[in-house]
């Protein structure tokens, strides 16, 4: 369960959790017509099979986890209303890495130090301070249920794929390295190891030569950060990071390409790419007067899919070809 | 320590003010008092901020603040905070049953430095630490500094599994692990006090610039304080005391 995030607790040393991909999680929360801080639950890799007690409107996005309502596909980056009893069922990500499910009003699961995330490390937060299990009951708020279904338009939606360029703002440690390590790290291509979580992605590739000891003495620790310890291997800092560490920081992942290394899984690849500092806030206002674009932009569709729309008929064509 | 404060960029919505590359007290004076002026004026965009031993992250909104506005914002705190006066630090008493199965490295650390286990409790008991920065696990304070009578190095191989409330070494520094993980440091004692509470705001018992003294105690007052915590009814004993 993960909504935006805990701030303002990482001085007692308490991660800031939260959507890996926040860009999904918003976008689940906006199609369900909650606040962009509410909670959704987030799937990695598999999903879930649930059954609605009550009717309720859902909302998915995020990497394509091959929902289906009684065994129906249905479409990520949708929201729709659920019947009494209708099983909604996600299998493997077909792309990407995690998906999103919330629904209208909210998922309830109490405030803990100001979010609703869960830090499992901790054992707080979110559902009992732990990942879903069979039988787990998901309480939300009821709402009117719908009669059509939201989707968002073609241009917002993300395409994961196993390779990814990420950009990246050096500092603050990139003067413990030499002239031939910084190259390295932008000019190489690293892969997504198995030994990658919500805390880190560690990375393999060419290693990344130190020009002093790889120790500091410790210091804050921002999500994004790409420390490279003495194995001269990357990691990515992730929302669940410890908040101070003692390994040099080369640089740090721009806030809105954070979303795109959490859709890589183990075997995808990424690049760092450059920039300046004034570009990578350009990119973080970019996104916020996107997503205030997609507010108004989300479309309707009718329930009954025998009657497609443009939109639909659209897909089905590019799938023949 | 730095003749001018560093700024270095931590990724789009961090900045480190950087004031030393040292572990040393009035390193990281500075960067609590910056801390508290913050705390006290705090700029609007700014996040939050996080102490650590030589530097104060800032984490921010860069649509609220830009840069340049921050960096003045710090340049005129710094200078308006040297001269505040750390009013108010805390002192806590931490109670600690030292060796045996809650301290399982002790004869390790009093063989390294040639003295006996008792001494190991006599020195470390008998000062107050600095809480230089909280990190690592939810509520585990780094404290120093350690008298290099009783300093020790990390384990060769870390521990799966250190139960909550203990006590480590790890070079001059010591500390309390907060909550059960795997850990690398020393082991000489372990506190029935809980570090580290989600339910209660602020969830650790200590923080930034605070200082801890150990209290020797014996394994029926570990127990009983246990008890007494588990019932909400023990008051950990925190003095207030002005710091210059």
């Amino acid at each position: 369960m993960q909504d935006l995030g805990r701030f303002g607790y990482q001085r007692y040393g308490i991660p800031v959790a939260g959507a890996m991909d926040s860009y999904a999680a918003k976008v689940a929360n906006i199609l369900a017509g909650n606040a962009e801080n509410s909670a959704c639950l987030e799937m990695t890799l598999t999903g879930p099979t649930l059954k609605a007690i009550n009717p309720c409107n859902i909302a998915i996005t995020g990497a394509d986890f091959a929902p289906t309502v009684n065994g129906e596909r249905i479409d990520m980056w949708t929201a729709r209303p659920v019947k009494k009893g209708d099983m909604l069922s996600f299998s493997s990500a077909q792309d990407g890495c995690r998906g999103y499910l919330t629904i209208s009003g909210g998922i309830e699961v109490p405030s803990v130090l100001g979010s609703r995330s869960t830090y499992v490390r901790g054992g707080f937060g979110g559902y009992r301070g732990r990942t879903l299990r069979n039988g787990d009951i998901l309480r939300g708020i009821l709402s009117e249920p719908r009669t059509r279904i939201r989707y968002v338009p073609r241009e917002y939606i993300p395409s994961y794929t196993s390779h990814a360029n990420i950009r990246v703002v050096l500092g603050p440690q990139d003067d413990f390295f030499t002239e031939n390590g910084i190259k390295t790290y932008l000019n190489s291509r690293y892969e997504v190891t198995p030994d990658s979580d919500r805390m880190g992605y560690r990375l393999s590739g060419p290693a990344i030569e130190h020009s002093k000891e790889p120790e500091i003495v410790s210091d804050g620790v921002a999500v994004g950060a790409i420390q490279v310890p003495g194995d001269r291997m990357p990691i990515v800092l992730m929302k669940d990071a410890q908040t101070t560490g003692g390994y040099p920081k080369i640089a740090h992942v721009v806030s809105p390409d954070l979303d795109r290394v959490a859709q890589l899984r183990p075997g995808d690849s990424l690049r760092f790419g450059r920039i300046e500092i004034h570009e990578a806030h350009e990119l973080v206002s970019q996104l916020v007067k996107q997503l205030d674009h997609l507010k108004e932009h989300i479309k309707e569709r009718g329930l009954a899919p025998e009657f497609p729309d443009d939109e639909t008929l659209m897909r089905f064509q590019g799938a023949i070809r | 320590m730095y003749a001018e404060p560093r700024f270095l960029l931590a990724g789009d919505s961090a900045l480190v003010a950087e004031f030393g590359d040292k572990v040393s007290p009035d390193i990281n004076m500075k960067v609590r008092k910056l801390f508290l002026y913050l705390e006290k004026f705090p700029p609007k965009g700014i996040k939050e901020t996080v102490p650590t031993y030589r530097s104060l992250m800032i984490h921010y909104n860069s649509l609220e603040l830009s840069l340049e506005t921050l960096r003045s914002e710090l340049e005129k705190a710094i200078v308006e905070s040297a001269n505040m006066s750390l009013l108010g630090s805390r002192r806590i008493t931490v109670p600690v049953k030292y060796g045996g199965d809650y301290g399982p490295d002790i004869e390790d650390v009093a063989a390294h430095n040639e003295i006996t286990p008792e001494d190991v409790i006599r020195i470390h008991s008998s000062m107050d630490y600095l809480v230089y920065m909280i990190g690592f696990t939810p509520g585990f304070p780094y404290l120093g500094e350690l008298p290099r009578s009783i300093a020790c190095p990390r384990l060769t191989t870390p521990r799966v599994k250190v139960p909550a409330g203990s006590i480590g070494i790890a070079g001059t520094l010591t500390g309390i692990y907060s909550l059960e993980s795997p850990g690398g440091w020393r082991l000489i004692g372990r506190t029935p006090l809980k570090l580290f509470d989600e339910r209660s705001d602020p969830p650790s018992l200590l923080q930034a610039g605070d200082y801890v003294r150990f209290l020797r105690i014996a394994e029926t007052d570990y127990e009983n304080i246990l008890k007494e915590i588990q019932v909400g009814k023990y008051q950990p004993e925190i003095q207030h005391f002005e710091k210059q």
